[in-house]
């Protein structure tokens, strides 16, 4: 599935819209602990968290992860929203929990 | 490829808002000059950890990235602390980072083996009370 198919089956939010949408997203990945992600979040993966400041986008960017989705309505700050716009990534929200947010996302891919 | 390419970043102490730009800077040039997805992300992590210590462990430095046609080496240095004992740091989980820096999800003593992990070859230079220098090498012709 591709992270314009997530967008369209509008469970999520769209915080932001990336620049490349038409990217296939592989594994879905949870994680608030930003050390851990940077060393295990897999490349294009579907990274869900609660952790939404700017060093979560620098995170996401890095490793190079197809779309983040924020669980429990975390909020995103203005910085960190200003970084999504700047590096082209998808920032979706959900109200639900992490693990239920991801099952939603495991269950459409 | 023909000739050597160099970037140059400074590194500003207690900026940790900032923390990633020259990482990002260095991973969309690479994109841009056609590198590999997959060596280009090693490369992306390996220096965002780096960037990162210097920023919450060594007041700041600087960073020079060289592209030469087989491989990337990323250069940190910086006038911080050093480190005591690397092998001890080396371990993962070993941090001697601040509440702070946890609070941002950070500081889990995860960064220097993570630097190991993405890079085909790292060295540390560290003296007590004088500074540090990381030089980390990715391959680019297993590509
Ligand atoms: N550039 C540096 N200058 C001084 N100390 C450093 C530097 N980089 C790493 N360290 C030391 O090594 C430890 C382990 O680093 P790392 O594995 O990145 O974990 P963390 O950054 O989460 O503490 C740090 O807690 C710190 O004590
Ligand atoms: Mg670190």
């Amino acid at each position: 599935m591709k992270v314009n198919d997530l967008i369209k089956k509008d469970l999520f939010k769209v915080i932001n819209e990336g620049s490349d949408t038409d990217r296939e997203i592989g594994k879905v990945f949870c994680c608030d602990l930003l050390s851990i992600a940077m060393g295990k979040a897999p490349a294009a993966c579907c990274w869900v968290t609660v952790m939404g400041n700017i060093n979560t986008l620098a995170v996401a960017t890095l490793t190079d992860a197809a779309v983040l989705i924020l669980a429990e309505n975390a909020a995103l700050d203005d910085a960190a929203l200003n970084k999504a716009k700047e590096q082209g990534v998808t920032v979706l929200s959900s109200a639900d929990p992490i693990f239920d947010t991801a099952l939603k996302v495991y269950e459409s891919l | 490829m023909g000739e050597n390419i160099e970037f140059k970043y400074t590194v500003e102490n207690g900026e940790f808002q900032r923390a990633g730009e020259a990482s990002s800077d260095v991973k969309q040039k690479l994109k841009a000059m056609g590198v590999d997805p997959s060596i280009v992300r090693k490369v992306a992590i390996a220096m965002y950890e780096g960037e990162v210590n210097m920023v919450i462990h060594a007041n700041g430095g600087e960073i020079t990235v060289t592209v030469d046609p087989d491989k990337i080496k990323m250069v940190l240095d910086d006038v911080g602390p050093g480190i005591p004992d690397v092998e001890k740091a080396m371990e993962p989980g070993f941090s001697t980072a601040d509440d702070n820096v946890r609070s941002l999800g950070f500081g889990a003593g995860m960064g220097l083996p993570n630097m190991k992990k993405n890079s085909d070859n790292i060295n540390i230079d560290t003296t007590p009370g004088k500074g540090t220098k990381i030089t980390m090498e990715v391959d680019l012709k297993e590509a």
